[in-house]
């Protein structure tokens, strides 16, 4: 596994190059769980892929920086996987759980770029919703831990309004070249994933099928 | 399939100064705070102003994004005559506060609390927020109560986003473009840096966002909300920062706190239009005002009340938290 270090404003990102490419094809990029980092091989699943296949640690995760003080947000996220795609080109996106969801935004965000996201079970998928978010200030004593403790804390409580993550899809689906550029192969599906699952121009396909999609 | 997931890189905060020095400006009423210090929050340092005499009751001032303490030079002096101890700070990434590496609004939240522990530990204060202040001290008010004494909040109680309302299909695409800029901004900003001027450049920049402020006062902020390098002045706001964003917040949400308020309330609403501000009427919001609680609107003032017309408020308010002790 080899790795580059990205800058993401003053963050610092380990994005891992976990196998080279095998045959035609863009890459393929994986988004960890929250309090996940990438895998050091090749995850189940995804084998078959024949371009490269990379890994991105988000902000406070893995091999990437740890932020004073916190200040998380799943678009803090979406900023990491942009500078991943200014370093890859396009690519497909796979992510488990906050990753999913930041796989989700990144689709909508930079729709040239990604050509595929799949939101996979994981970590971090259901989030925040603003009846469950009252703010909370508790000092968390285990500072400078990886994963960053302040990403654990704030990224669970991250709102995921329905709302939202359909104006993604909608962006997506209405500028993608694919006919379903996003595909909810999660089994557990939170309101919000629930709703963009039935979304137009959404699929849900387990993951193997999808990644065949979007070679 | 093995992880690893070793500490590689833990960054400190980027700047840590706590810059005072003698404004070569001056204005009318305008008071240098008679004490500053810093509060460690989780390791960033955050600067802390002060008027009045330390042993008075303490009253919490707030200020709104992109702002600073300092912006409470004339009105904080106002209530530190009446018997308060002003304690106001300036928010993580503004003023004299460190720069960090993210930013949020519950990490402001909890840069407040750090800053109450220090000068209120568990003891209920007043309170007075300008703006996102407002906001923030909403927020706050539903998780912490027990720091609240008294609440005033100044032109902080977002109804509805600004903007114009745009149907469905073009939300989506209005969102993008907000997006992508935002992302653009990113990739630059890890080297980026406030674009120098003279006082009065930097006044007229500021001009934009505080259009019904006076250049007297504009020019006087830039001497104390900016620094002096060797070629110019910058406005010390972290150049990392951006102006607007997006996510799944939406300002009802702040309303629906409100009206669980336990404490005296005063909201302040106004009516001239203005970049920084919300825009929000009365009859937008008055019956999510708490029992407790009363609203005032002035139609022909500005989002920054407080510094066009700082006497009137000022009197308003002390009027309505009562004897300082």
């Amino acid at each position: 596994m080899s790795t580059v270090t990205l800058q993401h404003n003053r963050i610092e990102l380990a994005l891992h190059q976990l196998r080279p490419a095998t045959g035609e094809g863009h890459p393929l990029l994986l988004l960890h769980g929250l309090g996940e980092c990438t895998p050091t091989s090749v995850p189940h699943g995804v084998e078959s892929w024949q371009g490269s296949i990379w890994g991105l640690d988000f902000t406070g995760h893995g091999e990437s920086t740890i932020p004073v003080g916190g200040g998380y947000s799943a678009e803090v996220l979406l900023g990491d996987v942009d500078a991943a795609i200014n370093h890859l080109g396009t690519v497909t996106l796979v992510g488990r759980g906050l990753g999913g969801y930041v796989a989700l935004l990144a689709a909508g965000a930079r729709v040239d770029a990604v050509h595929g996201a799949v939101i996979t079970d994981g970590p971090g998928l259901t989030g925040g919703s603003y009846e469950s978010s009252v703010p909370q200030s508790a000092r968390l004593m285990d500072q400078g831990q990886i994963p960053d403790p302040y990403a654990l804390h704030e990224l669970s409580r991250d709102v995921r309004a329905a709302d939202y993550a359909l104006d993604f899809v909608q962006y997506s689906v209405a500028n993608s070249e694919l006919a379903e550029p996003i595909n909810v192969s999660a089994l557990y599906r939170p309101t919000w994933l629930a709703e963009v699952a039935a979304a137009p121009g959404v699929a849900s396909l387990p993951l193997g099928d999808a990644l065949n999609l979007y070679r | 399939m093995g992880i690893t997931c070793s500490p590689l890189r833990t960054l400190r905060p980027l700047r840590s100064s706590l810059t005072q020095v003698e404004s070569p400006r001056t204005f009318p009423g305008a008071v240098a705070p008679q004490r500053h210090y810093r509060v460690d929050a989780d390791g960033v340092g955050i600067a802390v102003n002060e008027w009045g005499d330390e042993r008075d009751p303490v009253l919490v001032m707030v200020h709104g994004g992109a702002d600073f303490s300092r912006t409470f030079d004339v009105f904080a002096p106002l209530f530190a005559a009446a018997g308060w101890r002003v304690v106001a700070w300036d928010h993580r990434g503004h003023g004299d506060s460190d720069h960090t590496h993210l930013y949020s609004f519950e990490a402001d939240l909890r840069d407040a609390t750090r800053v109450l522990d220090a000068v209120a530990p568990r003891r209920p204060v007043a309170v007075l927020g300008h703006s996102k202040g407002g906001s923030i001290l909403t927020s706050l008010a539903e998780a912490q109560p027990f720091r609240f004494r008294s609440f005033i909040n100044l032109d902080g109680i977002p109804y509805r986003r600004p903007g114009p309302d745009l149907p469905e299909y073009q939300r989506a695409d209005a969102l993008n473009t907000e997006i992508t800029g935002w992302l653009e901004h990113r990739r630059r900003s890890a080297t980026g840096s406030r674009k120098p001027g003279t006082i009065e450049e930097l006044a007229r920049r500021r001009a934009q966002m505080n259009p019904r402020l006076s250049t007297e006062w504009l020019e006087y902020l830039v001497t104390v909300g900016a620094r002096e390098d060797a070629d110019g002045w910058r406005w010390k706001l972290d150049p990392s920062m951006r102006m607007g964003g997006f996510g799944p917040w939406k300002p009802e949400y702040g309303l629906f706190r409100l009206a669980g308020l336990g404490v005296p309330f005063l909201g302040v609403l106004v009516g001239a239009d203005e970049p920084m501000g919300w825009g929000t009427k009365s009859h937008q919001v008055e019956k999510w005002i708490p029992r407790n609680g009363r609203l005032e609107y002035f139609d022909d003032l500005g989002h920054f009340i407080h510094i066009e017309q700082p006497k009137m408020v000022a009197d308003m308010a002390l009027e309505f938290l009562g004897a300082p002790a």
